[in-house]
């Protein structure tokens, strides 16, 4: 995580993890700090109100579900707007494909077994299933891409959203709900969405890394039976005596999506890094210029683009692969939304910042509503809300203000889930407004291979650092 | 972005024209096809005249809203994503109004529910007998009050959520105007309710039903209510851009902004009065579009935004000719579309349109003549 340190083009003074007026001695303390943080907000929470031992556990395994899966696709979404300036707000499009021919692929072959399901798949291995979902959102990024990114940033916006709407309404249409094609009947199950009766995902996961375990051991899925179910849920069962396994799954599951998390995020600092990366920071800054230095704009963003939207297709496996089915209406553009608050939260152009954007946004935005309200009413014992903004301020009109007051906090509490949609409209005009460069956006890396800050002062040398400045202040 | 190199413009061109000569054979493939269709009877005539009258109405709307949407556009440089929301709010701020005078002020329901179009199914504009024939006075102070309530709304917004950042540049302030339309849709969810209600009483809606050749191809009272009210609003929108002093300061700030500010132009003033005009007309549109579909939701504005966008597109940003232009086109699209694919992709046929003509013609038909 030090790496991002050493990029070049920012002062020594830019370069420090400097937030809210802080001073981190490097990003990895910054994120650890935050995270430390969070935590221990909600597990302090939790406690002063007395949650449930094993609730409090399942709050914190799906935070940490959600700090991954945003933290992951601020990160795409980065390589998008923030390295190379492309608009798109079609995110949800191309998660969408991603965990829908993730679903065809892996899901078992129409009428076999016990499956309920009313289409079948191809009954392929899960990984080949989530390749293909990534290739199928690449490839759907590279037909949007090739006419789209000639137009500007408003326009490709509109042209994204746009297609995002439109696989939302191929996946609900009729026509393409059940199709028999050589054999297989296969769909996209219309408004009824997909059942991903591919078996749990976590499980198939452990299994695959217990590969190597099971030649020496000559046993099958050692890793899952005799470590995960044997070691670790046994041992969970010492606190959560009454089925542990789906608290153990979530975090478990949760742990996974962290080291991939990490992984991506090293392998997008390689990229930014590299030469292809820098050619896309450049773009961001003047097009014009990087094509006339001899370099092919469009095949670099078309490129960046498809990267991207394969990386967002991986992260609608993640984030939906695991629910047991699909809809197409979970796929609204709100989904898109929560993608670019988490960035613009952490600074568009600094992938540390995409990672603690995620993790904030995760925390206080998505996750944090929601369990407020779950706390909230625990201590008031799960009052009964009024249905209705109308029932809400009904007392107001037979003049009972504590009866009106307790009715609104109440309705307030009970729709928190459309009041927290309202509350990130706001966050967002207000950090439009305040602090548009998010958190780490003042970091932004500059597109050249050399630094382009003045050197120390050295003794004597007074003008000449004026040559090495590059013409441009950063 | 955009055109960097001679070779680059070369094949941007080259793309522009093969995508044109697409799109024509695909319009007269379609047509061919629709004349083959009608002759061997699968589709009537007066089937067709159906959706075409039913295209028509709904591009008017979207023509309507869409003027306002291709001002701020062009002036502002800006895509508004909350138009949609403006669009929302003014419907619902103008129903609110009509259910409680059609309602008589309380005396014949609760007076809340009245005040909140009926959320929670407590009250029904079918039993209160609002249409524009049975209750003209309700209707039409509720279409005042839409444009109104918009005009303040959309003048209040941009005081304190587009002012203070006017000049960090289109794409902060497309992102804020996200923002802004996420917290209106919201609130209005969280006031009004989730529930999709009809509106108004058709049963006692006059209306005609001429036979025409092969079938009935029926007419209400509302559609020509929409037809007067947004043909009316364009002509005089037309006649305020074309012959005053106002419509020349915009076109020329619409131009080039500093400029027209250096001639002398007050531009914060005729940026107000872009938001009035273009405000008050979403307004307008909003109300008039419950009106004639006979119901009205939540989201009814951000699903009709896209498809707003799209006509402005079409007709090029800034042209209140192209916007109505693009309107009947997109609405006719949408609606015309069902013809040769199942219903489900309509909507999806006019996005795919309005990529076509960014890709074909990125400028619009109505490209250069800004604001007239």
């Amino acid at each position: 995580m030090s790496d991002e340190e050493k990029g070049y083009g920012q002062s020594e003074e830019e370069q420090r993890a400097v937030v809210m007026g802080i001073d981190f001695r490097n990003d990895g303390y910054m994120l650890l700090t935050l995270l430390v943080a969070v935590y221990a907000a909600y597990l302090i929470g939790g406690l002063v109100i007395g949650l449930p031992f094993r609730g409090l556990m399942n709050q914190i395994g799906q935070l940490t579900f959600w700090i991954g899966v945003f933290a992951m696709a601020a990160l795409a979404l980065n390589l998008h707007w923030g390295y190379t300036g492309l608009f798109n707000i079609g995110i949800v499009g191309f998660m969408a494909v991603g965990v829908y021919v993730t679903g065809i692929i892996s899901k078992p072959v129409f009428g076999s077994g016990t499956s309920a399901a009313e289409i079948g798949g191809l009954g392929l291995p899960l990984w080949v299933g989530i390749l293909g979902g990534m290739v199928a959102a690449g490839a759907i990024g590279f037909i949007a891409a090739l006419p789209a990114l000639r137009l500007r940033a408003d326009y490709l916006a509109i042209v994204t959203i746009a297609l995002s709407e439109i696989i939302r309404f191929s996946l609900l249409s009729d026509s393409l709900s059940k199709h028999t094609i050589g054999g297989y009947t296969i769909g996209l199950g219309g408004g009824d969405g997909v059942i991903l009766d591919y078996g749990d995902p976590l499980e198939q996961f452990i299994r695959a890394l217990s590969f190597p375990f099971d030649l020496v051991l000559g046993e099958s899925g050692w890793l899952w039976n005799e470590v995960y179910l044997g070691i670790l849920v046994d041992f969970v069962s010492n606190y959560i005596p009454n089925n542990p396994k789906p608290v153990v799954d979530n975090f478990a599951y949760a742990a996974v999506l962290l080291v991939i998390l990490g992984i991506m995020y090293a392998l997008i600092l390689r990229t930014g890094n590299s030469p292809f990366g820098r050619v896309l920071k450049a773009i961001r800054e003047d097009e014009d210029v990087t094509n006339a230095l001899g370099k092919d704009t469009n095949v670099f963003k078309i490129k960046a683009f498809v990267v991207g939207c394969a990386l967002m297709g991986l992260i609608g496996i993640f984030w939906f692969g695991t629910q047991g089915s699909v809809t197409p209406n979970t796929f609204r553009p709100r989904i898109t939304f929560y993608v670019w608050i988490a960035l613009i939260i952490g600074g568009s152009g600094s992938n540390t910042g995409s990672v603690m954007g995620g993790a904030v946004f995760a925390a206080f935005l998505f996750q944090g509503p929601r369990y407020f309200k779950n706390i909230v009413e625990t201590v008031l014992g799960n009052p009964e809300a009024p249905s209705s903004f109308g029932q809400a301020m009904e007392p107001l009109l037979n003049g009972g203000i504590v009866e009106w007051i307790t009715a609104s906090f109440l309705f307030t509490l009970d729709s928190i889930r459309q009041l927290q949609l309202f509350l990130m409209g706001i966050v967002l005009i207000v950090l439009m407004h305040r602090r548009p460069d998010g958190m780490l956006g003042h970091r932004k890396e500059a597109a050249s291979s050399i630094p382009l800050t003045r050197p120390l002062k050295r003794s004597g040398g007074g003008d000449d650092a004026v040559a090495t400045d590059g013409g441009e202040d950063q | 972005m955009g055109e960097s190199s001679t070779s680059d413009r070369t094949r941007n061109i080259d793309v522009e024209m093969v995508m044109r000569a697409l799109l024509v054979i695909l319009a007269v493939v379609l047509l061919v096809d629709l004349v083959r269709r009608l002759v061997t009877g699968d589709v009537t005539i007066s089937g067709v005249l159906v959706l075409v009258k039913d295209g028509l109405m709904r591009g008017l709307v979207i023509g309507l809203a869409g003027i306002g949407l291709s001002m701020t556009y062009s002036i502002l440089n800006f895509a508004n994503f909350a138009h949609g929301d403006y669009i929302t709010a003014g419907a619902f701020s103008g129903w609110a109004t009509t259910y409680t005078i059609a309602g008589g002020f309380g005396s014949a329901a609760n007076i809340g529910s009245l005040v909140l179009v009926g959320a929670g199914g407590s009250v029904f504009g079918g039993a209160l007998g609002i249409n524009t024939f049975a209750t003209p006075l309700a209707v039409i102070i509720g279409l005042l009050v839409a444009g109104a309530f918009t005009i303040v709304l959309a003048l209040v917004m941009d005081r304190f959520v587009f002012k203070p950042i006017r000049d960090s540049g289109g794409i902060p302030l497309l992102i804020t105007s996200i923002g802004l339309a996420f917290a209106l849709r919201y609130s209005i969810l969280f006031v009004f309710g989730s529930g999709t209600r009809g509106v108004t009483n058709t049963g006692t809606l006059p209306g005609i039903r001429p036979y025409f050749i092969d079938g009935q191809v029926p007419l209400t009272f509302h559609d020509l209510v929409l037809v007067v009210v947004a043909g009316g609003l364009m002509l005089g929108v037309h006649v305020l851009l074309q012959f005053t002093k106002l419509g020349k300061a915009m076109r020329a700030m619409s131009d080039d902004e500093s400029l027209a500010r250096i001639t002398g132009i007050a531009t914060e003033r005729v940026i107000r009065a872009t938001w009035l005009i273009g405000g008050g007309l979403t307004g307008v549109s909003g109300f008039m579009f419950v009106l004639w579909k006979g119901t009205i939701s939540w989201n009814d504005g951000w699903l009709l935004l896209l498809l707003i966008f799209a006509a402005v597109i079409l007709g090029g940003i800034g042209s209140v000719y192209g916007a109505i232009v693009g309107g009947l086109v997109i609405g006719l699209t949408a609606s015309t579309a069902v013809i040769w694919i199942p219903s489900g992709f309509a909507r999806a046929a006019a996005f795919l349109v309005m990529i076509l003509v960014l890709v074909a013609r990125p400028q619009g038909i109505f490209a250069g003549r800004s604001t007239a």
